[in-house]
């Protein structure tokens, strides 16, 4: 009975990540859902009885892809601020 | 904005018609379990999932760590690669973290790799773990000159793809068939391709994080 | 427990891939479609091995925990390289855009 009470929250937790980390209106904090969501996954897997993917899970799904969008977000932000200094700059 | 509401419909009957066909499923399907279990003593390890991995689907691992190479060097054609620009180095607390971490981190990729033959863990969980320490390395702004060494890192990358498909040809000349290991050497022979692929899982996974080719000129 | 249903994390799987495939349709910004083609994986991965676990046996079934090993791997190729592409397509037009304001 505690157990399904918690896969029930573990899921509707899920979900509720899921959702924000698309839709959340700030970027940043949509990347972070994103991550925690990757680590969540990796307690569904160890429900499932799949020990040998929530152990890949935890570290690739969460934090390698994590630390990768993270990077390409900092990397677009700077790109945005750039092109408008430069137009704020020199408007042609 | 306002075509949200026909594509929320439409996501809404997607979840309706998979659920639908999912439930319809059988509840208790027979499942490959007992398939697996039987020739696991036969497999050389004894972790059924390290056996399907290897054993069983090999094929299918070794078109994976094709498609790994294929990603990076993909990557490696689009761009240059760039270090982290925030300074992270310059933080009192990163280094003395990083001398903790890192032996840590590769302590655990070996030892993930060996246990995968008995217990959950296998060439993927210790090459993620490889791939973490590479990115927080490159966090730490160390080994700069390290990705210099452009020939070095091509055969890092390419080592698990060249040691599979050399283990293919041993055994296909061995027993005839493709992956079809000899009676009782595939515990080692599972260990020989799977040493290969966490040198080439780990360092694709980190180099990933690079985002693109090391520039020989800047390291 | 070797008869509970794990059905449920089949639904909250299906319940993933269908939010990832209304954002990705809705949304505009690349890495969030990005990770919404992360999420509809995750959430086939989720019903795959929520449908391996219904198996009867020890242990549940391995076949599906090998494949979505490998397919969390690819996954993360995968968005390597979207992000390599975004970043790219990126650069080219901010070198166009000037040009076409003037």
């Amino acid at each position: 009975m505690i157990l399904q009470i918690f896969d029930g929250l573990l899921l509707l937790v899920i979900v509720v990540l899921a959702w924000r980390s698309l839709n959340d209106r700030d970027v940043f904090r949509a990347v972070i859902s994103f991550i925690a969501l990757g680590l969540l996954i990796a307690v569904a897997w160890v429900r499932l009885r799949a020990p040998d993917v929530a152990l890949a899970e935890a570290a690739v799904g969460s934090g390698l892809t994590g630390a990768l969008i993270l990077s390409a977000l900092v990397r677009m932000r700077r790109r945005e601020r750039a092109a408008t200094a430069t137009r704020g700059e020199a408007p042609t | 904005m306002t075509s949200r509401m026909p594509i929320g419909v439409l996501s809404l009957a997607l979840l309706a018609a998979l659920g639908w066909a999912v439930l319809s499923l059988p509840l208790r399907p027979a499942g490959l379990t007992a398939a697996s279990l039987a020739k696991l003593p036969e497999s050389g390890v004894t972790n059924p999932v390290t056996a399907v991995l290897l054993n069983y689907r090999g094929y299918d691992t070794l078109l994976e760590i094709g498609v790994l190479l294929l990603a990076i060097v993909a990557v490696w054609s689009l761009r240059r690669g760039e270090w982290p620009a925030s300074h992270l180095h310059d933080r009192p607390l990163l280094m003395p973290l990083l001398r903790v971490v890192l032996p840590v981190l590769l302590l655990a990729a070996g030892y993930l790799l060996w246990i995968g033959a008995f217990a959950p863990g296998g060439a993927f969980q210790g090459g993620a773990l490889l791939g973490g320490a590479i990115v927080l390395v490159m966090l730490g702004g160390l080994a700069r000159r390290a990705l210099a060494f452009e020939r070095l890192l091509r055969a890092g990358l390419v080592l698990g793809v060249i040691v599979f498909a050399a283990v293919c040809a041993v055994t296909m000349l061995l027993t005839g068939g493709l992956l079809q290991f000899p009676a009782g050497t595939g515990g080692t022979w599972i260990m020989v391709i799977e040493s290969a692929a966490l040198v080439s899982i780990g360092l694709t996974l980190g180099l990933l994080y690079f985002g693109g080719r090391p520039n020989a000129h800047h390291a | 427990m070797p008869d509970a249903d794990y059905r449920i994390y089949a639904l909250a799987g299906m319940a993933l891939f269908a939010i990832g495939f209304y954002s990705m349709l809705v949304q505009a910004h690349l890495l969030r479609r990005i990770m919404a083609l992360n999420v509809m994986g995750s959430g086939v991965f989720l019903v795959y091995i929520a449908l391996g676990a219904q198996t009867p046996g020890p242990i549940p079934d391995p076949v599906p925990h090998a494949m979505v090993l490998t397919g969390i791997v690819v996954s993360v190729c995968a968005t390597g390289l979207a992000l390599a592409l975004v970043d790219r397509a990126q650069a080219a037009a901010s070198e166009v855009e000037p040009g076409d304001d003037a």
